[in-house]
Protein backbone atom coordinates (compact mmCIF):
# COMPACT_ATOMS: atom_id res chain seq x y z
CA UNK A 1 0.00 0.00 0.00
CA UNK A 2 1.40 3.38 -0.91
CA UNK A 3 1.90 6.06 1.68
CA UNK A 4 -0.49 8.42 -0.05
CA UNK A 5 -3.43 6.05 -0.16
CA UNK A 6 -5.98 7.08 2.45
CA UNK A 7 -7.48 4.42 4.67
CA UNK A 8 -9.45 4.36 7.87
CA UNK A 9 -8.34 2.78 11.11
CA UNK A 10 -11.61 0.85 11.28
CA UNK A 11 -10.72 -0.87 8.01
CA UNK A 12 -7.41 -1.87 9.58
CA UNK A 13 -9.28 -3.23 12.58
CA UNK A 14 -11.49 -5.43 10.41
CA UNK A 15 -8.49 -6.86 8.57
CA UNK A 16 -6.50 -7.43 11.73
CA UNK A 17 -9.36 -9.40 13.26
CA UNK A 18 -9.45 -11.75 10.28
CA UNK A 19 -5.71 -12.34 10.42
CA UNK A 20 -5.72 -12.85 14.17
CA UNK A 21 -8.70 -15.18 14.10
CA UNK A 22 -6.75 -17.61 11.94
CA UNK A 23 -4.00 -17.81 14.53
CA UNK A 24 -5.97 -17.87 17.74
CA UNK A 25 -9.25 -19.51 18.61
CA UNK A 26 -9.43 -17.45 21.80
CA UNK A 27 -10.41 -14.38 19.83
CA UNK A 28 -14.11 -13.58 20.06
CA UNK A 29 -15.86 -10.50 18.72
CA UNK A 30 -19.07 -8.92 19.99
CA UNK A 31 -21.35 -6.53 18.09
CA UNK A 32 -24.25 -4.31 19.00
CA UNK A 33 -25.80 -3.83 15.55
CA UNK A 34 -22.88 -1.71 14.34
CA UNK A 35 -21.23 -4.80 12.87
CA UNK A 36 -20.64 -3.35 9.46
CA UNK A 37 -19.68 0.12 10.63
CA UNK A 38 -17.02 -1.45 12.83
CA UNK A 39 -15.88 -3.63 9.92
CA UNK A 40 -16.67 -6.86 11.73
CA UNK A 41 -18.90 -8.34 9.00
CA UNK A 42 -16.19 -10.46 7.37
CA UNK A 43 -15.16 -11.87 10.72
CA UNK A 44 -18.79 -12.53 11.63
CA UNK A 45 -19.39 -14.37 8.35
CA UNK A 46 -16.28 -16.52 8.60
CA UNK A 47 -16.26 -17.23 12.32
CA UNK A 48 -19.94 -17.46 13.15
CA UNK A 49 -19.39 -19.36 16.38
CA UNK A 50 -17.01 -16.73 17.73
CA UNK A 51 -19.13 -13.72 16.85
CA UNK A 52 -21.84 -12.61 19.26
CA UNK A 53 -24.53 -10.32 17.89
CA UNK A 54 -26.03 -8.63 20.93
CA UNK A 55 -28.51 -6.37 19.18
CA UNK A 56 -28.64 -2.73 20.24
CA UNK A 57 -27.54 -3.51 23.79
CA UNK A 58 -24.12 -2.18 24.69
CA UNK A 59 -24.40 -2.78 28.42
CA UNK A 60 -25.28 -6.40 27.97
CA UNK A 61 -22.48 -6.73 25.41
CA UNK A 62 -19.75 -5.67 27.83
CA UNK A 63 -21.17 -7.94 30.51
CA UNK A 64 -21.15 -10.93 28.16
CA UNK A 65 -17.57 -10.08 27.23
CA UNK A 66 -16.60 -10.07 30.89
CA UNK A 67 -18.04 -13.55 31.26
CA UNK A 68 -16.21 -14.78 28.18
CA UNK A 69 -12.94 -13.25 29.37
CA UNK A 70 -13.27 -14.83 32.81
CA UNK A 71 -13.50 -18.16 31.04
CA UNK A 72 -10.48 -18.11 28.82
CA UNK A 73 -11.57 -16.10 25.81
CA UNK A 74 -10.23 -12.77 24.58
CA UNK A 75 -13.33 -10.83 23.55
CA UNK A 76 -13.30 -7.67 21.44
CA UNK A 77 -16.31 -5.48 22.12
CA UNK A 78 -17.22 -3.24 19.19
CA UNK A 79 -19.46 -0.20 18.79
CA UNK A 80 -19.28 3.58 18.52
CA UNK A 81 -17.54 5.32 21.41
CA UNK A 82 -20.64 7.37 22.28
CA UNK A 83 -22.33 4.08 23.21
CA UNK A 84 -19.32 2.00 24.26
CA UNK A 85 -17.79 3.15 26.62
CA UNK A 86 -20.40 5.96 26.64
CA UNK A 87 -23.42 3.92 27.67
CA UNK A 88 -21.75 0.91 29.22
CA UNK A 89 -19.15 2.66 31.36
CA UNK A 90 -20.40 1.21 34.63
CA UNK A 91 -20.33 -2.34 33.26
CA UNK A 92 -16.83 -1.64 31.94
CA UNK A 93 -15.79 -0.32 35.34
CA UNK A 94 -17.11 -3.15 37.48
CA UNK A 95 -17.58 -6.27 35.36
CA UNK A 96 -14.36 -5.74 33.41
CA UNK A 97 -11.88 -3.42 35.11
CA UNK A 98 -12.48 -4.33 38.74
CA UNK A 99 -12.02 -7.98 37.79
CA UNK A 100 -9.07 -7.04 35.60
CA UNK A 101 -10.29 -9.17 32.72
CA UNK A 102 -8.84 -9.13 29.19
CA UNK A 103 -11.80 -7.49 27.48
CA UNK A 104 -10.79 -5.26 24.56
CA UNK A 105 -13.18 -2.41 23.94
CA UNK A 106 -12.67 -1.13 20.41
CA UNK A 107 -14.70 1.89 19.41
CA UNK A 108 -15.27 3.91 16.28
CA UNK A 109 -16.89 7.27 15.55
CA UNK A 110 -14.35 8.86 17.87
CA UNK A 111 -13.34 12.48 17.68
CA UNK A 112 -14.97 14.12 14.66
CA UNK A 113 -14.89 10.89 12.63
CA UNK A 114 -18.65 10.56 12.54
CA UNK A 115 -19.18 14.17 11.62
CA UNK A 116 -22.52 13.64 9.89
CA UNK A 117 -24.64 12.18 12.68
CA UNK A 118 -24.02 15.20 14.89
CA UNK A 119 -23.48 16.14 18.51
CA UNK A 120 -25.03 13.08 20.13
CA UNK A 121 -22.91 10.68 18.11
CA UNK A 122 -19.47 12.25 18.28
CA UNK A 123 -17.47 10.91 21.20
CA UNK A 124 -15.35 13.77 22.48
CA UNK A 125 -15.20 12.52 26.05
CA UNK A 126 -14.09 8.91 25.68
CA UNK A 127 -10.44 9.43 26.65
CA UNK A 128 -11.51 11.25 29.80
CA UNK A 129 -13.88 8.53 30.96
CA UNK A 130 -11.59 5.62 30.15
CA UNK A 131 -8.26 6.83 31.44
CA UNK A 132 -9.70 7.18 34.94
CA UNK A 133 -10.50 3.46 35.16
CA UNK A 134 -7.94 1.39 37.08
CA UNK A 135 -6.39 -1.53 35.15
CA UNK A 136 -7.66 -0.19 31.81
CA UNK A 137 -5.09 0.76 29.20
CA UNK A 138 -6.01 3.36 26.59
CA UNK A 139 -4.53 3.27 23.11
CA UNK A 140 -5.22 5.42 20.09
CA UNK A 141 -3.35 4.42 16.92
CA UNK A 142 -3.00 7.01 14.20
CA UNK A 143 -3.14 5.12 10.92
CA UNK A 144 -3.89 1.85 9.17
CA UNK A 145 -0.61 0.03 9.86
CA UNK A 146 -0.37 1.17 13.44
CA UNK A 147 -3.93 0.00 14.09
CA UNK A 148 -3.22 -3.45 12.71
CA UNK A 149 -0.19 -3.73 14.95
CA UNK A 150 -2.10 -2.34 17.91
CA UNK A 151 -4.75 -5.06 17.54
CA UNK A 152 -2.02 -7.71 17.88
CA UNK A 153 -0.54 -6.02 20.94
CA UNK A 154 -3.77 -5.44 22.80
CA UNK A 155 -4.79 -9.03 22.07
CA UNK A 156 -1.59 -10.24 23.77
CA UNK A 157 -1.93 -7.86 26.70
CA UNK A 158 -3.27 -9.72 29.75
CA UNK A 159 -5.60 -6.92 30.91
CA UNK A 160 -8.48 -4.77 29.68
CA UNK A 161 -7.79 -2.24 26.93
CA UNK A 162 -9.76 0.55 25.29
CA UNK A 163 -8.77 1.26 21.69
CA UNK A 164 -9.96 4.43 20.01
CA UNK A 165 -10.28 4.14 16.23
CA UNK A 166 -12.39 5.82 13.61
CA UNK A 167 -14.04 6.46 10.30
CA UNK A 168 -11.76 9.10 8.86
CA UNK A 169 -9.56 8.08 5.97
CA UNK A 170 -6.00 9.11 6.75
CA UNK A 171 -2.52 8.71 5.28
CA UNK A 172 -0.60 5.62 6.30
CA UNK A 173 2.71 6.73 7.79
CA UNK A 174 3.64 3.82 10.05
CA UNK A 175 5.73 0.96 8.66
CA UNK A 176 3.69 -2.22 8.42
CA UNK A 177 6.17 -4.25 10.50
CA UNK A 178 6.64 -1.70 13.26
CA UNK A 179 5.53 -3.36 16.46
CA UNK A 180 3.03 -1.46 18.61
CA UNK A 181 4.45 -1.28 22.11
CA UNK A 182 1.78 -0.36 24.65
CA UNK A 183 3.03 2.45 26.82
CA UNK A 184 5.60 3.71 24.37
CA UNK A 185 5.19 6.93 22.42
CA UNK A 186 6.97 7.49 19.13
CA UNK A 187 8.82 10.54 18.02
CA UNK A 188 7.58 11.29 14.50
CA UNK A 189 9.73 14.39 13.97
CA UNK A 190 12.63 15.99 15.79
CA UNK A 191 13.22 19.68 16.44
CA UNK A 192 14.19 22.02 19.23
CA UNK A 193 11.68 24.88 19.09
CA UNK A 194 8.63 23.17 20.52
CA UNK A 195 7.18 19.81 21.53
CA UNK A 196 3.88 18.98 19.89
CA UNK A 197 1.96 16.02 21.26
CA UNK A 198 -1.08 14.49 19.60
CA UNK A 199 -2.57 11.11 18.69
CA UNK A 200 -5.10 9.44 16.44
CA UNK A 201 -6.69 10.83 13.30
CA UNK A 202 -6.03 14.47 14.13
CA UNK A 203 -2.28 13.83 14.10
CA UNK A 204 -2.44 14.11 10.33
CA UNK A 205 -3.66 17.74 10.62
CA UNK A 206 -0.80 18.33 13.05
CA UNK A 207 1.82 16.88 10.73
CA UNK A 208 0.62 19.02 7.85
CA UNK A 209 0.70 22.10 10.04
CA UNK A 210 4.26 21.38 11.16
CA UNK A 211 5.33 20.77 7.60
CA UNK A 212 3.97 23.99 6.17
CA UNK A 213 5.03 26.09 9.17
CA UNK A 214 8.63 24.90 8.92
CA UNK A 215 8.76 25.04 12.68
CA UNK A 216 11.40 22.78 14.19
CA UNK A 217 9.36 20.59 16.46
CA UNK A 218 9.53 17.35 18.33
CA UNK A 219 6.30 15.68 17.32
CA UNK A 220 5.24 12.95 19.71
CA UNK A 221 2.63 10.41 18.73
CA UNK A 222 1.10 9.57 22.09
CA UNK A 223 -0.46 6.38 20.77
CA UNK A 224 -0.85 5.07 24.29
CA UNK A 225 -2.64 7.56 26.51
CA UNK A 226 -2.40 5.21 29.48
CA UNK A 227 0.05 4.10 30.75
CA UNK A 228 1.58 7.35 29.60
CA UNK A 229 5.17 7.50 28.35
CA UNK A 230 6.53 10.04 30.86
CA UNK A 231 10.06 9.62 29.70
CA UNK A 232 9.34 10.53 26.09
CA UNK A 233 7.48 13.65 27.20
CA UNK A 234 9.98 14.86 29.76
CA UNK A 235 13.04 14.12 27.63
CA UNK A 236 11.65 16.25 24.83
CA UNK A 237 10.66 19.04 27.19
CA UNK A 238 14.15 19.16 28.66
CA UNK A 239 15.12 20.41 25.22
CA UNK A 240 12.21 22.56 24.04
CA UNK A 241 10.62 23.90 27.27
CA UNK A 242 7.46 24.46 25.31
CA UNK A 243 4.65 22.03 24.65
CA UNK A 244 1.43 22.14 22.73
CA UNK A 245 -1.03 19.25 22.86
CA UNK A 246 -3.65 18.80 20.14
CA UNK A 247 -6.63 16.45 20.32
CA UNK A 248 -10.04 15.75 18.79
CA UNK A 249 -11.54 15.49 22.27
CA UNK A 250 -12.67 17.77 25.05
CA UNK A 251 -9.83 19.79 26.53
CA UNK A 252 -10.94 18.62 29.97
CA UNK A 253 -9.69 15.21 30.91
CA UNK A 254 -8.13 14.19 27.61
CA UNK A 255 -4.67 13.74 26.16
CA UNK A 256 -3.60 17.27 27.09
CA UNK A 257 -4.75 16.79 30.65
CA UNK A 258 -2.79 13.54 30.88
CA UNK A 259 0.34 15.30 29.64
CA UNK A 260 -0.25 18.21 32.04
CA UNK A 261 -0.42 15.77 34.95
CA UNK A 262 3.01 14.45 34.03
CA UNK A 263 4.53 17.88 33.60
CA UNK A 264 3.01 19.42 36.73
CA UNK A 265 4.42 16.65 38.87
CA UNK A 266 7.85 16.69 37.25
CA UNK A 267 8.83 20.05 38.72
CA UNK A 268 9.78 21.24 35.25
CA UNK A 269 8.92 24.81 34.34
CA UNK A 270 7.59 24.78 30.81
CA UNK A 271 5.03 26.66 28.77
CA UNK A 272 2.02 24.61 27.82
CA UNK A 273 -1.01 25.02 25.62
CA UNK A 274 -3.83 22.49 25.28
CA UNK A 275 -5.86 22.58 22.06
CA UNK A 276 -9.04 20.59 21.68
CA UNK A 277 -12.77 21.07 22.00
CA UNK A 278 -13.39 23.82 24.56
CA UNK A 279 -16.16 22.50 26.82
CA UNK A 280 -18.84 22.53 24.16
CA UNK A 281 -20.78 19.97 22.15
CA UNK A 282 -19.94 19.45 18.51
CA UNK A 283 -22.50 19.44 15.72
CA UNK A 284 -23.30 17.79 12.42
CA UNK A 285 -21.13 18.52 9.46
CA UNK A 286 -21.29 17.05 6.00
CA UNK A 287 -17.51 16.86 5.90
CA UNK A 288 -15.11 16.30 8.76
CA UNK A 289 -13.01 19.22 7.53
CA UNK A 290 -15.85 21.56 8.46
CA UNK A 291 -15.48 20.43 12.07
CA UNK A 292 -11.69 20.73 12.13
CA UNK A 293 -12.19 24.28 10.89
CA UNK A 294 -15.04 25.06 13.27
CA UNK A 295 -12.85 24.18 16.24
CA UNK A 296 -9.72 25.71 14.69
CA UNK A 297 -8.08 22.32 14.65
CA UNK A 298 -7.51 22.14 10.89
CA UNK A 299 -3.92 22.19 9.65
CA UNK A 300 -4.10 25.88 8.64
CA UNK A 301 -5.38 27.08 11.99
CA UNK A 302 -2.95 24.81 13.80
CA UNK A 303 -0.08 26.26 11.81
CA UNK A 304 -1.03 29.74 13.02
CA UNK A 305 -1.44 28.55 16.59
CA UNK A 306 1.94 26.84 16.63
CA UNK A 307 3.76 29.83 15.10
CA UNK A 308 2.14 32.21 17.53
CA UNK A 309 2.93 30.01 20.50
CA UNK A 310 6.58 29.91 19.48
CA UNK A 311 6.69 33.73 19.24
CA UNK A 312 5.21 34.14 22.73
CA UNK B 1 -59.56 15.69 9.30
CA UNK B 2 -60.36 13.52 6.29
CA UNK B 3 -58.18 10.54 5.48
CA UNK B 4 -57.55 11.92 2.01
CA UNK B 5 -56.08 15.06 3.46
CA UNK B 6 -53.92 13.18 5.94
CA UNK B 7 -52.68 11.08 3.05
CA UNK B 8 -51.67 14.26 1.27
CA UNK B 9 -49.71 15.44 4.28
CA UNK B 10 -48.04 12.05 4.68
CA UNK B 11 -47.03 12.20 1.04
CA UNK B 12 -45.56 15.70 1.51
CA UNK B 13 -43.71 14.51 4.58
CA UNK B 14 -42.23 11.66 2.55
CA UNK B 15 -41.15 13.99 -0.24
CA UNK B 16 -39.62 16.38 2.25
CA UNK B 17 -37.70 13.52 3.90
CA UNK B 18 -36.23 12.50 0.55
CA UNK B 19 -35.26 16.03 -0.40
CA UNK B 20 -33.68 16.85 2.93
CA UNK B 21 -31.68 13.61 2.91
CA UNK B 22 -30.54 14.37 -0.62
CA UNK B 23 -29.22 17.72 0.63
CA UNK B 24 -27.66 16.13 3.68
CA UNK B 25 -25.89 13.39 1.76
CA UNK B 26 -26.36 10.97 4.62
CA UNK B 27 -29.06 9.91 7.05
CA UNK B 28 -31.81 7.40 7.68
CA UNK B 29 -34.73 7.18 5.24
CA UNK B 30 -36.47 3.85 5.88
CA UNK B 31 -37.76 4.34 9.42
CA UNK B 32 -38.98 7.89 8.91
CA UNK B 33 -40.72 7.00 5.64
CA UNK B 34 -42.51 4.06 7.21
CA UNK B 35 -43.65 6.25 10.08
CA UNK B 36 -44.74 9.18 7.87
CA UNK B 37 -48.44 8.34 8.15
CA UNK B 38 -48.20 8.52 11.91
CA UNK B 39 -46.22 11.76 11.78
CA UNK B 40 -49.00 13.13 9.54
CA UNK B 41 -51.70 11.97 11.92
CA UNK B 42 -49.91 13.29 15.00
CA UNK B 43 -49.40 16.78 13.56
CA UNK B 44 -52.35 17.21 11.21
CA UNK B 45 -55.30 15.53 12.92
CA UNK B 46 -56.51 17.24 16.06
CA UNK B 47 -55.11 14.48 18.26
CA UNK B 48 -52.15 16.53 19.50
CA UNK B 49 -52.63 20.13 20.60
CA UNK B 50 -49.61 22.04 19.36
CA UNK B 51 -49.28 25.56 18.11
CA UNK B 52 -46.58 26.49 15.61
CA UNK B 53 -47.22 30.19 16.31
CA UNK B 54 -46.55 29.57 19.97
CA UNK B 55 -44.34 26.48 20.12
CA UNK B 56 -43.75 26.75 23.85
CA UNK B 57 -47.41 27.15 24.73
CA UNK B 58 -47.74 25.72 28.24
CA UNK B 59 -50.87 23.65 27.54
CA UNK B 60 -49.41 21.95 24.47
CA UNK B 61 -49.19 18.20 24.16
CA UNK B 62 -45.65 16.86 24.11
CA UNK B 63 -44.22 14.62 21.42
CA UNK B 64 -41.01 12.86 22.42
CA UNK B 65 -38.95 11.19 19.71
CA UNK B 66 -36.85 8.42 21.22
CA UNK B 67 -35.41 7.03 17.98
CA UNK B 68 -33.54 10.19 17.06
CA UNK B 69 -32.56 8.93 13.62
CA UNK B 70 -36.21 9.44 12.57
CA UNK B 71 -35.40 13.16 12.75
CA UNK B 72 -35.97 13.84 9.03
CA UNK B 73 -39.56 12.66 9.50
CA UNK B 74 -40.12 14.79 12.59
CA UNK B 75 -38.43 17.82 11.03
CA UNK B 76 -40.50 17.47 7.86
CA UNK B 77 -43.75 17.27 9.82
CA UNK B 78 -42.79 20.25 11.97
CA UNK B 79 -41.80 22.31 8.93
CA UNK B 80 -45.01 21.49 7.06
CA UNK B 81 -46.96 22.36 10.18
CA UNK B 82 -45.29 25.77 10.16
CA UNK B 83 -42.89 25.57 13.10
CA UNK B 84 -40.09 26.70 10.79
CA UNK B 85 -39.46 27.05 7.09
CA UNK B 86 -39.11 24.04 4.84
CA UNK B 87 -36.10 25.82 3.40
CA UNK B 88 -34.28 25.27 6.68
CA UNK B 89 -34.26 21.57 5.91
CA UNK B 90 -31.83 22.08 3.05
CA UNK B 91 -29.31 22.66 5.83
CA UNK B 92 -29.84 19.23 7.35
CA UNK B 93 -26.51 17.90 8.67
CA UNK B 94 -24.65 20.99 7.48
CA UNK B 95 -22.19 22.59 9.85
CA UNK B 96 -24.23 25.80 9.68
CA UNK B 97 -27.56 24.01 9.70
CA UNK B 98 -29.59 21.47 11.62
CA UNK B 99 -28.11 18.52 13.47
CA UNK B 100 -28.69 15.01 12.16
CA UNK B 101 -30.42 14.02 15.40
CA UNK B 102 -32.82 16.19 17.42
CA UNK B 103 -31.48 18.61 20.00
CA UNK B 104 -33.85 20.30 22.42
CA UNK B 105 -33.82 24.01 21.67
CA UNK B 106 -32.26 23.82 18.22
CA UNK B 107 -35.59 24.05 16.37
CA UNK B 108 -39.04 25.09 17.58
CA UNK B 109 -41.29 22.11 18.19
CA UNK B 110 -38.58 19.69 19.28
CA UNK B 111 -39.28 18.43 22.79
CA UNK B 112 -36.21 16.31 23.53
CA UNK B 113 -32.64 15.44 22.56
CA UNK B 114 -32.13 11.97 21.12
CA UNK B 115 -29.81 9.85 19.00
CA UNK B 116 -28.34 7.25 21.30
CA UNK B 117 -31.24 4.80 21.37
CA UNK B 118 -33.43 3.92 24.32
CA UNK B 119 -33.59 7.20 26.22
CA UNK B 120 -36.95 8.54 25.08
CA UNK B 121 -39.54 6.75 27.19
CA UNK B 122 -37.81 7.80 30.40
CA UNK B 123 -37.85 11.43 29.29
CA UNK B 124 -41.49 11.10 28.32
CA UNK B 125 -42.34 9.65 31.73
CA UNK B 126 -40.81 12.77 33.27
CA UNK B 127 -43.02 14.91 31.09
CA UNK B 128 -46.11 12.86 31.93
CA UNK B 129 -45.33 13.07 35.65
CA UNK B 130 -44.97 16.83 35.38
CA UNK B 131 -48.44 17.07 33.79
CA UNK B 132 -50.32 14.36 35.70
CA UNK B 133 -53.21 16.47 36.83
CA UNK B 134 -53.74 18.32 33.58
CA UNK B 135 -55.13 17.53 30.15
CA UNK B 136 -51.68 17.62 28.64
CA UNK B 137 -50.68 14.35 27.05
CA UNK B 138 -47.26 13.02 26.29
CA UNK B 139 -46.67 10.74 23.34
CA UNK B 140 -43.36 8.98 22.81
CA UNK B 141 -42.24 7.42 19.55
CA UNK B 142 -39.88 4.47 19.81
CA UNK B 143 -38.42 2.11 17.22
CA UNK B 144 -38.29 -1.66 17.45
CA UNK B 145 -34.47 -1.77 17.49
CA UNK B 146 -34.65 0.32 20.64
CA UNK B 147 -36.46 -2.49 22.41
CA UNK B 148 -33.07 -4.19 22.63
CA UNK B 149 -31.79 -1.48 24.98
CA UNK B 150 -32.18 -2.17 28.68
CA UNK B 151 -33.33 1.35 29.52
CA UNK B 152 -36.41 0.87 27.37
CA UNK B 153 -37.56 -1.93 29.68
CA UNK B 154 -36.70 -0.01 32.84
CA UNK B 155 -38.96 2.72 31.53
CA UNK B 156 -41.75 0.36 30.46
CA UNK B 157 -41.66 -1.23 33.90
CA UNK B 158 -42.03 2.18 35.48
CA UNK B 159 -44.90 2.97 33.14
CA UNK B 160 -46.71 -0.24 33.98
CA UNK B 161 -46.39 0.46 37.67
CA UNK B 162 -47.67 4.00 37.28
CA UNK B 163 -51.07 5.50 36.73
CA UNK B 164 -49.84 7.82 34.02
CA UNK B 165 -52.95 7.77 31.86
CA UNK B 166 -51.59 10.79 29.98
CA UNK B 167 -48.73 8.79 28.47
CA UNK B 168 -48.79 6.83 25.21
CA UNK B 169 -45.85 5.07 23.61
CA UNK B 170 -46.10 4.42 19.88
CA UNK B 171 -43.77 1.65 18.77
CA UNK B 172 -42.77 1.61 15.12
CA UNK B 173 -42.71 -2.09 14.43
CA UNK B 174 -41.04 -2.06 11.03
CA UNK B 175 -38.93 -5.16 11.66
CA UNK B 176 -35.67 -3.63 10.45
CA UNK B 177 -32.50 -2.38 12.09
CA UNK B 178 -28.98 -1.82 10.77
CA UNK B 179 -27.78 -5.41 10.53
CA UNK B 180 -30.94 -6.95 9.13
CA UNK B 181 -34.48 -7.81 10.07
CA UNK B 182 -35.06 -7.22 13.75
CA UNK B 183 -36.56 -10.67 14.13
CA UNK B 184 -33.30 -12.16 12.93
CA UNK B 185 -30.76 -9.88 14.62
CA UNK B 186 -32.36 -10.09 18.08
CA UNK B 187 -35.92 -11.37 18.01
CA UNK B 188 -38.50 -9.40 19.99
CA UNK B 189 -41.63 -11.49 19.81
CA UNK B 190 -44.00 -12.10 21.43
CA UNK B 191 -44.20 -8.35 21.93
CA UNK B 192 -47.80 -7.71 22.81
CA UNK B 193 -47.59 -10.35 25.54
CA UNK B 194 -44.46 -8.66 26.92
CA UNK B 195 -46.20 -5.28 27.14
CA UNK B 196 -49.37 -6.83 28.54
CA UNK B 197 -47.37 -8.56 31.26
CA UNK B 198 -45.88 -5.17 32.20
CA UNK B 199 -49.43 -3.98 32.96
CA UNK B 200 -49.62 -1.80 29.90
CA UNK B 201 -52.70 -1.47 27.74
CA UNK B 202 -51.52 -2.65 24.34
CA UNK B 203 -53.09 -2.15 20.93
CA UNK B 204 -51.70 -3.48 17.67
CA UNK B 205 -52.50 -1.65 14.46
CA UNK B 206 -51.46 -1.26 10.85
CA UNK B 207 -49.43 1.93 11.20
CA UNK B 208 -49.89 2.78 7.54
CA UNK B 209 -53.69 2.79 7.75
CA UNK B 210 -55.26 6.06 8.88
CA UNK B 211 -58.49 4.44 9.99
CA UNK B 212 -56.67 2.08 12.34
CA UNK B 213 -54.38 4.87 13.54
CA UNK B 214 -57.33 7.12 14.27
CA UNK B 215 -59.29 4.45 16.10
CA UNK B 216 -56.39 3.36 18.27
CA UNK B 217 -55.10 6.81 19.18
CA UNK B 218 -58.57 8.19 19.85
CA UNK B 219 -59.10 5.32 22.29
CA UNK B 220 -55.96 6.24 24.22
CA UNK B 221 -57.72 9.44 25.37
CA UNK B 222 -60.06 7.31 27.45
CA UNK B 223 -57.57 4.92 29.04
CA UNK B 224 -56.97 5.12 32.77
CA UNK B 225 -53.47 3.63 32.52
CA UNK B 226 -50.35 4.15 30.41
CA UNK B 227 -50.48 2.38 27.11
CA UNK B 228 -48.54 1.23 24.10
CA UNK B 229 -49.59 1.21 20.47
CA UNK B 230 -47.69 -1.29 18.35
CA UNK B 231 -47.80 0.27 14.90
CA UNK B 232 -46.83 -2.26 12.28
CA UNK B 233 -45.38 -0.31 9.40
CA UNK B 234 -43.57 -0.94 6.15
CA UNK B 235 -40.04 0.39 6.31
CA UNK B 236 -39.39 2.77 3.40
CA UNK B 237 -43.15 2.92 2.69
CA UNK B 238 -44.16 4.65 -0.53
CA UNK B 239 -40.91 4.10 -2.39
CA UNK B 240 -40.90 0.71 -4.07
CA UNK B 241 -37.16 0.17 -4.09
CA UNK B 242 -36.82 1.02 -0.41
CA UNK B 243 -39.78 -0.87 0.99
CA UNK B 244 -38.94 -3.56 3.56
CA UNK B 245 -35.24 -3.36 2.74
CA UNK B 246 -33.04 -2.91 5.80
CA UNK B 247 -30.19 -1.67 3.61
CA UNK B 248 -32.11 1.62 3.43
CA UNK B 249 -31.93 1.98 7.19
CA UNK B 250 -29.07 4.43 7.03
CA UNK B 251 -28.21 5.42 3.50
CA UNK B 252 -29.27 8.62 1.78
CA UNK B 253 -30.57 8.45 -1.78
CA UNK B 254 -28.33 9.82 -4.51
CA UNK B 255 -29.73 12.26 -7.03
CA UNK B 256 -31.10 9.63 -9.37
CA UNK B 257 -32.67 7.64 -6.59
CA UNK B 258 -34.16 10.76 -5.07
CA UNK B 259 -35.72 11.75 -8.41
CA UNK B 260 -37.18 8.30 -8.82
CA UNK B 261 -38.49 8.37 -5.27
CA UNK B 262 -40.13 11.75 -5.72
CA UNK B 263 -41.58 10.60 -9.00
CA UNK B 264 -43.14 7.58 -7.32
CA UNK B 265 -44.53 9.72 -4.54
CA UNK B 266 -46.05 12.18 -7.00
CA UNK B 267 -47.61 9.40 -9.07
CA UNK B 268 -48.75 6.77 -6.62
CA UNK B 269 -49.92 3.48 -8.13
C1 LIG C 1 -27.30 3.36 22.06
C2 LIG C 1 -27.18 3.28 20.58
N1 LIG C 1 -26.54 2.22 20.04
C3 LIG C 1 -26.39 2.15 18.71
C4 LIG C 1 -26.89 3.13 17.90
C5 LIG C 1 -26.69 3.06 16.41
N2 LIG C 1 -27.95 2.84 15.71
C6 LIG C 1 -28.62 3.84 15.10
S1 LIG C 1 -30.05 3.35 14.42
C7 LIG C 1 -29.79 1.74 14.89
C8 LIG C 1 -30.77 0.67 14.48
C9 LIG C 1 -31.84 0.48 15.41
O1 LIG C 1 -32.96 -0.11 14.83
P1 LIG C 1 -34.29 0.74 14.61
O2 LIG C 1 -34.24 1.84 15.58
O3 LIG C 1 -35.42 -0.17 14.62
O4 LIG C 1 -34.01 1.39 13.22
P2 LIG C 1 -34.78 1.40 11.80
O5 LIG C 1 -33.88 0.62 10.89
O6 LIG C 1 -36.11 0.78 11.95
O7 LIG C 1 -34.82 2.82 11.39
C10 LIG C 1 -28.60 1.64 15.59
C11 LIG C 1 -28.07 0.39 16.17
C12 LIG C 1 -27.55 4.21 18.51
N3 LIG C 1 -28.05 5.22 17.78
N4 LIG C 1 -27.69 4.25 19.84
MG1 LIG D 1 -36.80 -0.75 13.16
Amino acid sequence: MSATELKSTRDAFGQALLELAEKSSKLWVLSADLTDSMRVTSFADKYKDRHVQCGVAEQNMVGIAAGLAANGKVPFVTSFAAFSPGRNWDQLRVSVCLSNLPVKVVSGATGFGNSKDGASHQALEDIAITRVLPNLKVVTPLDFNQTKQAVLSIFKDPGPVYMRIGHEKVPNITKSDQEFVIGKADLLKEGEEITVISAGAIMHQVLEAIKSSRVKADVINLSTIKPIDKEAILTSLEKTRKVMTIEDHQVAGGLGSAVAEVIAQSGKRVKMKILGVPDTFSRSARSIDDLYKLFKLDSKSLEEEIKEFIRE
Amino acid sequence: MQTAQLEKYANQIRQTIIISLLHAGSGHPAGALGFADLFAYLYFSDFLKVNPKNPKMEERDRLYLSCGHYAPGLYSALALKGFFSIKDLSGLRDVNGIDGHPILGQLPGIENSAGPLGQGISQAIGSALAHQDTNIKTVCIISDGELQEGQTWEALMFMGNSRLKNLTVILDRNDIQISGNTNEVMPLEPLKEKFDSFNLITQTINGNDFKEIDEALTKTNLFDRPNVVIAETVAGKGISFMENDYLWHGRAPNKEEALEAINELKNPQ
